[in-house]
């Protein structure tokens, strides 16, 4: 098996706030290996994007890793343990180098008062050692390749002169532009018309078959995972329940939660069915519930409430693939 | 006007002049043009399109809300007749009593230093509909419960409530002044798949008890799907199809509607790429192309289609179209 190229391990992070720590991330494991897309899913509030954050110690002032976290990201047969990155200069490898972000709202990664080009070629010049002309071509060809009509003319224009589509556009071609060995897409799409979001997932596959890249993509749409990833991890308050290949959560999902997005989801293919919605509202970051987190809004745990409440449920361990915490699955797995 | 038609628009124009030009024509936005749709009475009506379509606007008209340029909107129930183009004085007053908005935006619609109990019976008082505030009280009880609200949330301000309570308490809202006609314009768009399933679920079930007719707004088909018993598609400022939601699906005769649908990620991960990509942005509603208005990107557009407006016909019962080769295409392409 080849190394992954990230390797999150029991990744615990709190924020310091006046009302006591959030625990905003829980004890994530994960991998991706290269050429691989990683889909995560979660309601919003979940800690979706401080996970990805913490992939490029992105996160606010305020934020504390447990000492038993780690993150390792594996470039050239080297190994970096990227919680330690201390200083800004080691930072760099991580920060535009071998891992770019796009975010959702590509308004607020441009700087509305320099140009669309000036900010491509400045990160390039950060980055690697072009020169300002060679900058402005790679810039250029990138803004080509992801389909920007008169590239030439769009690299002297302002964010705010690009529409919703083309910003985004714009953005991924920014964030490619460095070749990163993982690209980290934050709700890429979801402010997007379906029309443009088709287009917007065409090109991100696109580009990783040309560049070979790994993608962690992140979004709230079980669709738009079925469309893009190769595995899956869902998460609920900070969370993994259920990590496996996209056919795996998505045809044969194990955790009750992962089955209660599922059901909640509006089917094309049959108008009839039901929107049964997953009962109850998610419970507060500074409220985590004992036992299994999911326990307060679960329907399955009847038969064994007491324990759902008391005891944290480990990882099944049948499949190397699929693996779900819930006490339902691993006491299927022991009988 | 038909017995069980609620609110029709008839040939609705609605511009908006551009200001700041000093000379030459001064450029209009043609936000909606040529509109021809009826409401039936306790039906639930969806209207669907990209961003900029012009949904908000027509619906905004609908409410009289809007400048109406050219043609009508006639409102008929059991007890008055308006025609909102001339509709003034008392008349418009009575009119805002029958005919609701749920906003887009519940986070910004309510006021952070009202109470929800006072965010609710505001509509009463305004309206002068209730003579004493027990009045009053009863009747933000009696809705408030219909939400699914209770006494405790009624004291609270909204921001302590998540984006599905939110949702409640501005349908809530909409619904105290006993309305006949509600627009609800993007009312789940930014929830959770399993609020949105919840708040759905309230809207259907508040139409099935109280026969309001509604006017829903989304660019999800797959939620209009669920939730409407007809669709009009809207593009560039124009209605291009409509048909009861069935028949939009099951004989779907325009070009851009057949993009929509084929947009729309599909959950099954081995189903993938098929969406029918449709290239580009839509076009500027200042300069709206001549002829059929979505010829810039219609992959079966002719020369008739760049110089002849497609006339707005009927192809089968209830199911109108605006394209010159609907009939050809459907049977090329199957539906
Ligand atoms: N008051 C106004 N003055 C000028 N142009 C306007 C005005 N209101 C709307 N428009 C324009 O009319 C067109 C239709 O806008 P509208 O808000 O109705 O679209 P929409 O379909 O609701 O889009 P969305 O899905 O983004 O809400 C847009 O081009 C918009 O910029
Ligand atoms: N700087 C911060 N200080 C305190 N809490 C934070 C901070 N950043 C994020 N959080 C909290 O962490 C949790 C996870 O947030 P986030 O990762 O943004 O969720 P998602 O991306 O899944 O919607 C939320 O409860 C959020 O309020
Ligand atoms: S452990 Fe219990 S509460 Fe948690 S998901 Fe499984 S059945 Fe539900
Ligand atoms: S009239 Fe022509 S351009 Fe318009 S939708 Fe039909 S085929 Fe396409
Ligand atoms: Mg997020
Ligand atoms: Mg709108």
């Amino acid at each position: 098996m080849t190394k992954p190229l990230i390797s999150v391990k029991d990744l615990t992070l709190r924020f310091k706030t006046d009302e006591g720590l959030v625990t905003a991330v829980n004890n994530v494991s994960f991998d991706i290996a290269p050429g691989e897309v990683l889909g995560l899913v979660g309601e919003s509030g979940s800690g979706k994007s401080v996970t990805a954050k913490s992939l490029m110690m992105l996160n606010a002032e305020n934020s504390v890793y447990d000492d038993n976290s780690s993150i390792t990201l594996n470039v050239d047969d080297q190994d970096f343990d990227v919680l330690s990155l201390r200083r800004p200069k080691d930072q760099m490898i991580v920060r535009g180098g071998a891992i770019s972000m796009i975010f959702q709202e590509p308004m607020a990664s441009f700087a509305p008062a320099i140009t669309i080009g000036d900010q491509m070629v400045e990160q390039l010049l950060i980055h690697s050692d072009m020169t300002a002309v060679q900058a402005k071509e790679v810039s250029i060809e990138m803004l080509t390749r992801v389909g920007i009509p008169v590239p030439a003319q769009r690299f002297g224009q302002y964010a705010f002169e690009f529409s919703g589509g083309m910003r985004q556009r714009a953005m991924i071609a920014m964030a490619l532009s460095t070749k990163p060995r993982l690209l980290i897409a934050d709700e890429p799409t979801t402010a997007l018309d379906v029309t443009i979001q088709a287009q917007v997932i065409e090109l991100m596959k696109d580009l990783v078959e040309e560049f070979h890249m790994s993608i962690l993509f992140i979004t709230h749409d079980l669709g738009v995972i079925a469309q893009t990833a190769d595995r899956v991890a869902v998460m609920y308050l900070g969370n993994l329940v259920e990590t496996g290949t996209v056919r795996q959560v998505i045809n044969s999902p194990a955790h009750p939660y992962t089955r209660g997005l599922l059901n909640s989801l509006p089917k094309l293919d049959d108008l009839e069915a039901p929107l049964t919605p997953v009962p109850g509202d998610i419970p507060s970051p500074l409220d985590r519930p004992s036992g299994c987190v999911f326990h307060t809004r679960c329907v399955e745990s009847s038969a064994i409430a007491e324990k759902c409440r008391t005891e944290i449920p480990g990882y099944t361990t049948d499949s190397a693939n699929h693996q779900v915490a819930c006490h339902l699955a691993t006491q299927g797995e022991q009988s | 006007m038909s017995k069980d038609v609620l609110i029709a628009a008839r040939d609705l124009s609605v511009h908006f002049p551009l200001r700041g030009l000093a000379f030459g024509e001064r450029p209009v936005v043609r936000a909606c043009e040529g509109i021809n749709i009826e409401l039936e009475k306790g039906s639930f009506f969806g209207l669907v399109g990209e961003s900029g379509s012009g949904k908000t606007t027509l619906g905004r008209a609908m409410l009289k809300a809007a400048p109406i340029s050219h043609g009508e909107i006639v409102y008929s129930d059991s007890e008055v007749t308006y025609d909102l183009g001339s509709l003034k004085g008392a008349e418009l007053k009575e009119y805002r009593k029958r005919a609701q908005l749920i906003f887009q935006d519940p986070y910004a619609a309510l006021s952070p230093r009202m109470t929800v109990r006072d965010i609710i019976a505001e509509p009463l008082e305004v309206m002068g509909l209730t003579s004493s505030r027990d009045e009053t009280d009863a009747r933000v009880r009696a809705i408030a419960a219909k939400c699914r609200l209770n006494l405790e949330h009624l004291r609270r301000f909204p921001h302590a409530f998540s984006g599905g309570q939110r949702q409640r308490i501005s349908i809530a809202r909409a619904l105290v002044s006993d309305p006949k006609f509600i627009v609800a314009d993007e009312s789940v768009a930014a929830l959770d798949v399993s609020i949105q399933a919840d708040v759905l679920n309230l809207l259907n079930s508040i139409q099935a008890e109280s026969g309001i007719t509604f006017l829903f707004i989304s660019h999800d088909l797959s939620v209009i799907a669920h939730t409407c018993d007809f669709v009009a598609v809207m593009y560039l400022g124009q209605i291009v199809e409509s048909a009861p939601t069935r028949k939009l699906f099951s004989e779907t005769a325009h070009p851009y509607t057949r993009a929509l649908l084929s947009a729309i990620p599909s959950l099954d991960p081995d189903v993938r790429g098929h969406a029918q990509k449709l290239e580009g942005e839509i076009p500027s509603p200042i300069n709206p192309p001549p002829g059929c208005r979505f010829n810039t990107r219609c992959p079966h557009a002719q020369e008739r289609c760049r110089s002849e407006v497609p006339e707005w016909r009927e192809m089968s019962s209830g199911h109108h179209v605006a394209c010159h080769f609907s009939e050809e295409l459907s049977a090329a392409l199957g539906s």
